[in-house]
């Protein structure tokens, strides 16, 4: 071990005097004249044919070199994947393909079975929402966010509302803190009931698919019960939540989280323990604890990898310092690993809920601050003031003062986090979503690099991308 | 979110790691590097354990050149790249705001100390056409290749812009 670092940190050197220069040249030539089409035609499309790249250059766009923390840069001649010995062939995976979630497109390079480079091509759902929330009100603005990860509409919804109440420092009732950490920990189980689903499918068991649906159906009824709607909820609002939780709530939560906690121990015997799933995932698609790092992978992925950061224990927003629950880690980082992160977050998120059940405090679920929150529905019949608030409120909304705020919350697939530009007017002055799928997504090349081709499904499919978040 | 340190205490910690002008924004540590100092002070803080750099953006504040309250020093530009590094160990966020000047759309690459930030700034680029120099592929992500324009900058229209198709045939 100790040998093989000393070879490594020295061939790390070599690659980067020879990608040196090129800093050096752009700096000279940078008019801030964009000549666009000579600029970005070409190459983003897809992998150029493997003879014209150099070796420095394919090892970038596997991921094998500059990928990796400095002191950890291999030398191309040391891969364990080797390069033009055999005839290797560029193919497409998607964009039309059911493993990749959506409109994900992945350009291979294959070498009989053996993935050689791939490059992930993404943008085929960019609608550009972080333009459209620019032109929305805050109060608007949730409704825009919720599409974004369209499996956990609640956790997007969720960090846009806590940017904007720290913009407009605004704090929240307990019980609206609650709820909401009520239906954010029900959506995790939601997305990662689908994942399995998902997953399952990849690994050609339809039987889970069929499974993991029926569980997140549900969630997605209580949903329903609760916020008129099964998926782009738009339930958090700036201030507290849209509605309060219908009668018997306890009762429905109770039911549905023994039926999947029991229903849990059906999938442990359906993929845990079964030795052709186990064969598929042990030991593919490892990322080891630097890597992860150095790619800023969150979420499953990162805690598969062994390392225990999750932003609910460690910067801990609503009332997580509050509640027991367990941070899930990984040992090896392979695609069991991630299964396992995941399933067993399922659990800790039941046991999360059981506590807000017992512990849901009694009050207000929305801030009784008549800037942000609109009147109750019958005073609008009776006031004249109430309907014009009521109107004022949903015409031009409220104003918070100046400034900028990065908010991070725990998704289902990381930390997503929002950045909030305010100049003082109605409308955000820039939203940026820092999107866990996104940045995930780069250890893709990472992950797949030596694999089977038949490997790359289940290791693509254990990163959990959703492609609506990818694109935004 | 971060734990509650006194504002003063976390200024002297960031003071021990570099001496850019800081400000506080809701409480949340704000560091203005100039661009020449820029990949030396994201440097510093790799060196000071921040071992992750969770988001890097851009905003185009063409519209809105007095809403920011900048410390004495630092001169607004037209652009700003914006960065949050993040530190494991202690649980601490710094964020790192940079002034690009319209007259010259290009910055260092952080892919050097973080290779994470390949994705991030490929989109700034995307979007707002900002170069990074010493990127290893510097192209469009999410818009098609040969789309003419950056999106999220504030002069760029909104609504009823027609949709650039390559290669389509037209109107019959």
């Amino acid at each position: 071990m100790s040998e093989n670092k000393m070879t490594t940190s020295v061939a790390g050197s070599n690659s980067h005097d020879q990608l040196e220069p090129e800093s050096g040249e752009v700096a000279e030539g940078s008019e801030g004249v964009f000549d666009l089409a000579a600029r970005t035609g070409g190459t983003s499309e897809g992998l150029a044919p493997a003879d014209a790249t150099t070796e420095v250059q394919r090892m970038i766009e596997e991921g094998g070199v500059l990928r990796l923390p400095e002191e950890n840069d291999l030398d191309p001649r040391q891969s364990e994947v080797r390069f033009g010995e055999g005839e290797t062939m560029i193919i497409n995976l998607g964009p039309q393909h059911p493993s990749t979630h959506g409109v994900l497109r992945i350009m291979l390079e294959l070498e009989g079975e053996t993935v050689l480079r791939s490059k992930p091509i993404i943008g085929y759902l960019h609608t550009g929402m972080e333009k459209t929330a620019e032109e929305l009100t805050y109060v608007q603005g949730s409704t825009n966010v919720t599409r974004m990860d369209y499996l956990s509409p609640i956790s997007n919804e969720l960090v846009f509302c806590l940017a904007v109440e720290r913009l407009l420092d605004v704090e929240t009732p307990p019980r609206a803190v609650w709820i909401r950490m009520l239906m954010a920990e029900l959506n995790r189980i939601c997305s990662h009931v689908t994942w399995a689903a998902t997953n399952g499918m990849d690994l050609a068991s339809t039987t889970m698919m069929i499974f993991g649906f029926r569980e997140r159906d549900l969630v997605l009824s209580f949903f329903e019960k609760t916020t008129g709607l099964r998926m782009n909820t738009n339930y958090i609002r700036p201030g507290g939540v849209a509605a309060d939780l219908p009668d018997g709530w306890e009762d429905d939560v109770e039911v549905m989280m023994d039926t999947i906690e029991s229903r849990l121990d059906d999938y442990d015997e359906l993929l845990t323990g079964q030795p052709i799933f186990r064969e598929r995932t042990e030991g593919v698609g490892i990322l080891r604890p630097e890597l992860a790092l150095a790619l800023s992978a969150t979420g499953p992925l990162l805690r598969a990898s062994g390392i225990a950061y999750d932003l609910r224990r460690a910067e801990p927003y609503l009332a997580y310092d509050e509640v027991d629950f367990d941070v899930i880690v990984g040992s090896v980082g392979d695609t069991f690993d991630r299964y396992a992160v995941r399933m067993n977050e399922i659990r800790e998120s039941i046991r999360i809920v059981r506590q807000v059940l017992e512990r849901m405090p009694r009050g207000d679920y929305r801030v009784q601050d008549a800037k942000v929150t609109p009147p109750p529905r019958g005073r609008i019949d009776e006031s004249m003031e109430a309907l014009i608030h009521h109107f004022k409120l949903y015409t031009s909304g409220f104003e918070p003062p100046e400034g900028e705020v990065y908010v991070a919350v725990e998704s289902p697939r990381g930390e997503l986090g929002c950045y909030l530009v305010s100049d003082g007017s109605n409308k955000p002055y820039r939203m940026h979503m820092r999107a866990p799928s996104f940045v995930n997504l780069q250890s893709v090349p990472a992950l797949l690099r030596g694999g089977l081709m038949a490997d790359a499904i289940a290791v693509l499919s254990s990163v959990d991308p959703v492609l609506g978040e990818v694109d935004r | 979110m971060i734990p509650e340190t006194s504002l003063a205490e976390r200024g002297l910690e960031i003071a021990l790691i570099t001496d850019a002008p800081l400000t506080f924004s809701r409480r949340q540590a704000v560091i203005h590097p100039s661009r020449a100092t820029y990949l030396e002070t994201v440097a510093k803080f790799k060196r000071a354990d921040y071992v992750t750099c969770s988001d890097l953006c851009a905003v185009d504040y063409l519209s809105a050149k007095d809403a920011r309250q900048l410390p004495d020093g630092v001169a607004p530009e037209r652009f700003e790249i914006v960065v949050s590094l993040l530190c494991l160990e202690k649980t601490r966020r710094i964020r790192l705001r940079v002034q690009v000047p319209e007259s010259d759309l290009s910055i260092a690459t952080l892919f050097r100390l973080y290779p994470g930030t390949e994705n991030m700034e490929r989109e700034v680029f995307d979007l707002f056409g900002i170069t990074f120099v010493g990127h290893p592929d510097m192209t469009r992500i999410l818009m098609p290749p040969d789309w003419e324009g950056h999106p999220l900058r504030k002069d760029y229209g909104v609504g009823r812009v027609p949709v650039q198709f390559r290669e389509a045939p037209g109107p019959r």
